[in-house]
């Protein structure tokens, strides 16, 4: 498993996280970001491309 | 000796491309060549947030450097030196410095300039948004007061009319043939937009065009500086900066005599491969590949995503044509943009400007900042989606229904 983490003071709800890998990030009915911290290695290519597109970059790799 | 690939232009495109390079398991060498000598950074804040308060040099850089992959280990930099020539049959590129280097596989990432309004006067007091530096400079002339025109209302002039108003400048939007964002939006929710930036204090000038800079002349030899625009009508708009804002030139000269097919950024098959080209594919927006979710021939697009979104095709092409191995088959990318006006964010997916139908599903086109969702149409399939001022869970629905009207009978990986 792989943990990931968002900064909230830089996200601003875009929702391109959740094209790219919707099954960690996913916009509420209010437009508001929610995500799995923790997720399968197998989604690593997905993560990588939501932490590219993100337009704020508030998307964090933990080790 | 380890091969080299060499990607033209040091911006979002070059960086994608030699992170995709790696994730492609090319383990030689990669050298990134740029014009800038800042490291690849993002551009949307230039017209907004940055525009708006960019602090120090510092700290604006800060804002704006794009992160890189930690994957994307032993990548070589080559910064604030243009290529300005290539021999793709001897695969030798000439760099402003004068320096030649070669290369095995190149990949074409030089991007984009700003276009400009092609009527004579001195360029002292008129301003482009690119570079950081161009949005540092622009920021300076927007203080409380000053009296702005912006020509072109595209994203970028619609983005910088309505920054100028929130730092107090009196603006004037020369909006051109076609209204504000009208060519991706479509008539109906150019008109809203028009009425909300009025509403927002902008003066909108429509179907006009400018006819001539003023300038002042001191008589003495001094710097002369612009003053203002007259229009085509006759009116006559003064300024104390004026802002272009009239769309861009692909970045395509230092590939010419190669026998490409340059005239609208650089051509390319669905695998982003160069055509007539061996071994060279583009990235960004100065490729010109197929349009594979219309049907309508190749294109370039300059949104956010595009960078990353062919850099992903592109690298394991020509990784596949170094090494001949087979080349995978490309996924059909879904174009995405969005613009922050006077705190509405409009956000869209897939490729509007082709539409020949739109169809509003939610609110009302002419109320933007009350909500809205329109459709787009080719030939009866979705191709398109916009909304305005919703939550991203709803353009994230309308995105799912454009992708899921899935690939036309038209659609090819060849470019022609």
């Amino acid at each position: 498993m792989k943990t990931v983490d968002v900064d909230r003071s830089l996200c601003d709800n875009h929702g391109q996280c959740a094209i790219a890998a919707p099954e960690v990030f996913r916009m509420n009915p209010d437009g508001v970001l929610e995500y799995e911290p923790t997720f399968d290695d197998s989604l690593l290519g997905e993560v990588e491309e939501a932490i590219d597109v993100c337009p704020v970059q508030a998307i964090f790799l933990k080790d | 000796m380890a091969r080299r690939i060499a990607i033209a232009g040091a911006s979002m495109g070059g960086l994608r491309a030699a992170e995709q390079l790696r994730s492609a398991g090319w383990e030689e060498e990669i050298l990134v060549i740029g014009g800038e000598i800042h490291p690849p950074y993002k551009r949307p804040p230039l017209s907004k947030e940055v525009l708006k308060s960019p602090g120090s040099i510092e700290e604006a850089l800060a804002a704006v450097t794009l992160r890189q992959r930690r994957t994307a280990t032993g990548i070589d930099w080559k910064l604030g030196a243009p290529v300005t020539g290539a021999d793709l049959k001897g695969r030798t590129l000439t760099l402003a410095t004068g320096e030649q280097l070669g290369y095995d596989g190149l990949v074409v990432a030089t991007g984009l300039r700003p276009a400009r309004v092609r009527v004579p006067g001195p360029l002292h007091g008129r301003h482009v948004i690119r570079t950081l530096e161009d949005s540092l400079g622009l920021h300076r002339e927007l203080q409380p007061a000053a009296r702005i025109v912006v020509v072109g209302a595209g994203f970028i002039g619609c983005e910088a009319a309505a920054t100028a108003t929130l730092l107090g400048c009196r603006v004037t939007l020369i909006e051109g043939s076609t209204g504000p964002m009208q060519r991706t939006l479509g008539r109906e929710l150019s008109e809203g937009m028009r009425s909300f930036l009025t509403q927002r204090g902008v003066e909108c000038i429509s179907g006009e065009r400018v006819a001539a800079f003023t300038w002042n002349d001191d008589g003495a030899g001094g710097t002369q500086r612009c003053t203002g625009v007259r229009l085509a009508g006759g009116r006559e708009v003064q300024a104390d900066a004026v802002i272009e804002a009239v769309g861009s030139t692909p970045n395509v000269e230092w590939l010419a005599g190669n026998g490409l097919d340059l005239s609208d950024g650089v051509l390319c098959d669905g695998h982003l491969r160069v055509l007539e080209a061996e071994h060279v594919v583009a990235v960004g927006d100065v490729a010109r590949y197929p349009d594979r979710r219309t049907g309508t021939g190749p294109r370039r697009v300059e949104h956010w995503a595009t960078p990353a979104d062919t850099a992903k095709i592109a690298a394991p092409a020509l990784v596949a044509g170094l090494n001949g191995t087979e080349t995978p088959e490309p996924v059909a990318p879904l174009p995405a943009f969005w613009t922050d006006i006077f705190g509405i964010r409009v956000q869209g997916v897939g490729s509007p400007a082709v539409a020949d139908r739109i169809e509003v599903l939610e609110g009302d086109p002419s109320r933007p900042a009350d909500g809205a969702a329109l459709a787009y149409y080719l030939g009866g399939r979705l191709i398109g989606a916009v909304t305005s001022a919703l939550p991203a869970d709803r353009q994230l629905h309308y995105r799912k229904l454009v992708t899921e009207a899935g690939l036309p009978a038209s659609s090819q990986l060849a470019a022609v």
